[in-house]
């Protein structure tokens, strides 16, 4: 569903472009509202949210799907924890969809979907890693790094039980919006992926932005 | 050909585990028709290596899983292929449900007032298989749902397809690396019935050939081939 932000970029509190193939990773308070915006146009921004609370609670794209029984993310949808709890809330969505069930790129799948060459290609998977590692703080290993959000991807799935990778209906500009419901840490991989014609083979950097809680 | 090593069955809402060995197969059986398996997979020598089910489906271009399919770690390898399928059609995107999931749908039934006939719910169950090898709720991941199918429309809405159950269907797994496998019989989450399913499930564990050259699963994609590469490499590199 297409909704547009009541919020301006003027008075958001945070703002950083974050490059394709780096990670960013900060916690967004209870109350307060986050957007990643395409600045190119299809670009995959790979995102995992934990509790800041406490960080074992995170995003399950399980219970995502199963609470709110539609595949896709996009305005109004509740994004739930493995506890089955609310985390953030989908407030606005200029794009109209974005895939949870497709996962990220690792250099160990790459080998699989591309060719067993392409094993020492940059992945969001490594970006995931060397976050967690980068931020002990929080406690987080590589057995926390679970299914996560697909931000500008579309992957519609067929009648006959098929699963495909379509052309994006993200442009430049496009973004989606969220209010946390928990304080979380929010994870996103800006996707290096150059073997897929998702991002006609260019990733490109993506921005986000932060305001308060009542902005 | 197929000397059977283990046979079991298990009723409503229970729960277990094993590792089995590479080349052994697990044959599972909906008795009654209507049942669900929960499943994970892990590799007993690295617990962090897991069944990922997004890899799983996107190396195969998949939402369903069924027979010709190889269920991926998410470290490129395959534990395991399906090389027979009567049912057709099985979820792995709903997850398990929870104890308050199962008291909503179909009512609290305690061990006090009901023994072993209470309402378990899949989450329990695996939380307390995984406990079993030292892994907590942090090491769990989307599971695969056996025998229960979910239908997706073309807004992507999901619908638990209660006509797929066939009593008697069967699903059989050949194991392409040693792989701990953690199961339960409890009820999909979205199962519509009005009462707590009471659905016993058949396993066996048996021996059989190896997967060849011209292997169905290792065919039925060229990501596959690739994967079974990878399993080669393995073990080629001396890991059992």
């Amino acid at each position: 569903m297409i909704k547009e932000s009541i919020l301006s970029s003027n008075t958001a509190r945070a703002r950083k472009v974050v490059a394709a193939g780096d990670y960013w990773m900060d916690i967004v308070r209870k109350g307060e509202t986050f957007r990643i915006l395409d600045l190119e146009g299809n670009q995959a921004a790979d995102t995992l949210f934990f509790n800041a609370d406490d960080p074992h609670e995170r995003y399950s794209a399980c219970d995502t799907i199963r609470e709110q029984g539609n595949v896709f993310i996009t305005a109004g949808t509740v994004l739930m924890s493995d506890l089955c709890r609310p985390m953030l809330t989908v407030t606005a969505d200029t794009v109209g969809r974005h895939d949870t069930l497709g996962g990220a790129c690792a250099s160990e799948s790459n080998t699989v979907r591309y060719a067993l060459e392409k094993f020492s290609m940059h992945a969001c998977r490594d970006s995931f890693l060397l976050a967690v590692a980068e931020n002990e703080q929080f406690g987080l290993d590589k057995r926390d790094i679970a299914h996560n959000i697909n931000f500008f991807m579309n992957v519609p799935v067929t009648a006959e039980g098929g699963l495909t990778f379509a052309d994006g209906l993200s442009a430049p500009g496009k973004y989606v919006e969220m209010r946390a419901e928990m304080n979380v840490i929010v994870l996103i991989s800006n996707c290096p992926q150059l073997n897929n014609p998702c991002n006609a083979y260019n990733p490109t950097p993506v921005e986000v932005l932060i305001w308060n809680a009542g902005a | 050909m197929s000397a059977s090593i283990h046979a079991d069955t298990l009723t409503s809402g229970k729960h277990w585990s094993f590792v089995l060995r590479r080349h052994t197969r697990l044959r599972l059986t909906d008795i009654d028709g209507g049942a669900n398996v929960g499943m994970l997979f892990y590799n007993p020598q690295n617990l962090t290596e897991r069944y990922n089910a997004p890899d799983t489906l996107k190396c195969q271009h998949t939402f369903r899983l069924t027979a010709g399919h190889c269920l991926y770690s998410d470290m490129g390898r395959i534990f395991c292929s399906i090389v027979t399928d009567t049912h057709g059609w099985h979820d792995t995107v709903c997850g398990s449900a929870t104890k308050t999931i199962v008291a909503a749908k179909w009512g609290e039934a305690t061990y006090q007032t009901h023994r072993n006939e209470r309402h378990q719910n899949g989450l329990d169950s695996f939380l307390v298989e995984a406990a079993k090898y030292g892994m907590k709720r942090r090491d769990l991941a989307a599971n695969v749902n056996w025998f229960s199918k979910i239908a997706v429309n073309e807004t992507g809405r999901i619908a638990f397809d209660a006509a797929a159950a066939k009593a008697g269907a069967m699903v059989e797994l050949r194991f392409e690396m040693d792989t701990l496998v953690l199961f339960h019989s409890c009820p999909h989450p979205l199962d519509p019935s009005p009462t707590y399913p009471k659905k016993s499930i058949g396993f066996e564990v048996f021996e059989g050939p190896a997967a060849d050259q011209t292997d169905a699963c290792r065919l039925s994609a060229p990501e596959n081939g690739r994967g079974y590469e990878n399993n080669r490499i393995f073990h080629a590199c001396g890991c059992h």
